[in-house]
């Protein structure tokens, strides 16, 4: 009783015309990017004690390079993709066109906003890292920018959403195809996250930086990014997760196991993601301990869902190698197809992120963040998500989305997989360096290359993070090459072609409590009740604020 | 086995694990006492030297063995940039920032925690071992965040 993911399993063509600007975003994603690692490795040459950086044009100050890293890669790069691919896989899945006009204007947002921020950065007006913490105050345009990006992602919701509401309408009483349910919960999920940044950035930073008012509230501002600085590592992920649990099981030749879980799964990061925003906050002062562990302990409930991805993901890979003829208790791994660069990568990121998930697991842990908050450490653990898992699976989704965008074969398979080995073995030997560099003390967001204190144990610290980095580096040029060559000069692929998705062994139930699963108003509700739990207590006290700190531009 | 049996028992042993995890550190905080900052007050970031006790920033005894350090941070020193107890005393650090957010780490010791104008952070650490630690800035705070550490020296008693 295998069911597939996707209405209309026989094939669905998209109009070219939504196909053009899905390119486009995925385009506008990886030009970000390439911009990002770029700058990428002047800051991971910065540990090694390496200066690049003066001679990257306009840039003056090693946090300019940083903002700009953080910005490109961590905000447009990884917004561009999932408004392009959770738009295709939506559409895909429901068999159903979206609105071309949301859609364009979903990108026009987007570049604007980009332009925006890249004006307030290339200037030096706006280095104050993607974090922005008032009361370091960027140019106007900056927060114009990102609000710009963040408004890119609303339109997609909403031509997400109204085609579901239609293809609701059109089919009454039935489960809602998995694949589209797992792609709208992940906007679904943000659209709710992101309001905690919006509020910051229009209420608060736009009339301050305009001048309109004098006073920030530090603590007010950064407790609103927080609310969405945590959600949005999900918003990062989660399109990954939606291709490792609807399409490398396709790739390997194995099947997902459980309709039911894979839902529950996207409803509980649905349910948790956003309270849990004070543990990026244990080292503030302003905020009761009691709430902080609170958010604590529902921090390692969202956590819960990666340990059943993980469970569901390995599962789905045995039984497509089992398939395969292999007996073996572990040795099933081996006989994966490593050939397929769209496979490898995405395998290659879910190692890795399995200890991007242990170092989460640590900087969750309440009191044993004080150990490593705000050390290297950090960037350390978040290259093993973000920048793998994250950044490596996308990698991997566009060896088949590229070619299926522009009905052009893959050019360069196998650098294409040698660009996944590099790029893989890059990051977990900078983040080695970083992890370790941050037991010994070293501070993250630091020009280590000037520090007047040093430490002879940051030496080796530093260099495998320079070496580990310029890895990440050449992996990422090798995928710029497979991508400029296969959009170019790939050969042009003749019939249709479908995306990959996978079938599910235990397929949607139709009578009992999974049928709930796709209730989105009582998710939403619940949602927000636990939002208010977890900040009611908190804003009530803290209201109005302490609205007293005018702006600095130290930078 | 069925697949349905693998997975209850893995999501079973997985939220064990979680439970356990979240035991142990709830009680090495309340009940070890290893706290971290909360809630300490607001002030005026512009009135933070006239306003005690950040008037009078540096190290005091305030019982036998118990010292308050009131710290300031601003871009990019710390006022006191240098802090002196001996081995074996409380230290509690009352600190804020007169500017931009700073950070405070005291290396190889768990005091670690933010300095945000208009909020006072508090928190307490007992130095058991004599040495000299490190203390660094780590939240960017400008151009010159790098410049910005000190030093703590923890003395052996005789």
């Amino acid at each position: 009783m295998s069911t597939p993911v996707v209405a209309s399993p026989e094939g669905f063509e998209l109009p070219e015309g939504q196909r053009r600007v899905i390119r486009w975003m995925i385009y506008l994603a990886f030009f970000a990017l390439s911009i990002g690692i770029l700058n990428g490795l002047g800051q991971a040459l910065n540990y090694a004690r390496i200066d690049i950086l003066q001679y990257f044009p306009r840039m003056r100050t090693y946090h300019q390079g940083l903002t700009v890293h953080g910005v490109v890669n961590a905000i447009v790069f990884t917004f561009a993709f999932s408004n392009g691919f959770l738009a295709l896989t939506t559409a895909r899945a429901l068999a159903r066109p979206l609105n071309g006009g949301l859609l364009w204007a979903a990108f026009g947002s987007m570049v604007m906003g980009f332009l925006l921020a890249a004006f307030a950065m290339a200037t030096g007006r706006a280095s104050v890292l993607y974090t922005f913490y008032p009361p370091l105050m960027a140019h106007w345009s900056y927060y114009l920018g990102l609000a710009l990006l963040v408004v890119s992602t609303w339109i997609i919701a909403v031509a997400l959403f109204v085609a579901l509401a239609g293809w609701r309408g059109e089919n009454p009483r039935q489960r809602i195809p998995l694949l589209a349910f797992i792609s709208t919960a992940t906007y679904a999920m943000w659209c709710l996250a992101s309001i905690g940044i919006a509020v910051e950035v229009v209420a608060l930073l736009l009339p301050w930086s305009l001048g309109l008012v004098e006073n920030v509230d530090p603590l007010l501002s950064r407790t609103l990014f927080w609310y969405s600085g945590h959600p949005i590592v999900y918003f990062w992920l989660l399109p990954a997760y939606v291709s490792w649990y609807a399409m490398v099981p396709k790739h390997a030749g194995g099947e997902l196991f459980s309709d039911s879980l894979t839902r529950v799964v996207f409803v509980l990061f649905l349910l948790l993601s956003i309270p849990t925003g004070f543990h990026h906050q244990y080292a503030d002062p302003g905020i009761a301990t009691g709430m902080k562990a609170v958010h604590a302990t529902l921090t390692f409930g969202v956590f819960f869902s990666s340990l059943i991805t993980a469970f569901s993901i390995m599962y789905a890979l045995e039984i497509g190698a089992r398939r395969r003829g292999e007996k073996g208790l572990v040795s099933w791994f081996l006989k994966l197809d490593w050939k397929n660069p769209a496979l490898l990568a995405q395998i290659l990121a879910m190692l890795t992120f399995t200890l991007g998930g242990i170092t989460r697991l640590i900087n969750a842990s309440y009191n044993l963040n004080q150990v490593i908050h705000n050390t290297a450490w950090i960037p350390g653990h978040f290259h093993m998500t973000v920048g793998s898992a994250v950044t490596l699976s996308f990698m991997g989704i566009a060896y088949w989305l590229v070619p299926y965008l522009t009905r052009r074969e893959l050019v360069g398979r196998g650098l294409a997989r040698a660009q996944a080995w590099l790029y893989a073995l890059g990051v977990l030997i900078m983040a080695r360096g970083l992890i370790s560099g941050g037991l010994n003390g070293m501070p993250r967001r630091t020009l280590i290359m000037e520090a007047p204190y040093d430490d002879a144990t940051w030496r080796l610290a530093g260099m495998l993070t320079g070496l580990g980095g310029t890895l990440m580096f050449v992996g990422g040029m090798l995928f710029f090459f497979v991508l400029v060559g296969t959009a170019l000069f790939g050969k042009k692929m003749m019939g249709t072609v479908d995306i990959p998705f996978t079938v599910t062994h235990e397929g949607p139930a139709t009578t009992g409590w999974a049928v709930k699963l796709d209730r989105y108003r009582y998710w939403v509700l619940a949602t927000i009740i636990l939002i208010l739990i977890a900040y009611g207590p908190f804003l009530v006290s803290y209201l109005p604020g302490n609205f007293t700190s005018p702006g600095y531009q130290l930078f | 086995m069925t697949p349905a049996k693998i997975e209850r028992i893995f999501l079973t042993l997985s939220a064990s694990m979680l439970l356990v995890f979240l035991g142990a550190f709830f009680y090495s905080a309340f009940g070890m006492g290893m706290h971290l900052p909360g809630w300490g007050g607001t002030i005026d970031p512009a009135a933070v030297r006239a306003t005690p006790p950040f008037d009078q920033p540096g190290v005091r005894e305030v019982a036998p063995g118990r010292y308050e350090v009131v710290m300031l941070g601003m871009a990019w020193a710390y006022q006191p940039s240098e802090i002196r107890v001996p081995a074996g005393s409380e230290v509690t650090f009352i600190a804020t920032a007169t500017d931009v957010v700073h950070g405070l780490h005291i290396e190889g010791t768990r005091v670690n925690f933010m300095l945000i104008p208009g909020q006072i952070a508090r928190l307490t650490y007992t130095f058991e071992e004599p040495g000299e630690h490190r203390i660094v800035c780590h939240e960017y705070c400008g151009v010159g965040h790098h410049l910005m550490h000190g030093t703590i020296i923890v003395e052996g008693v005789e």
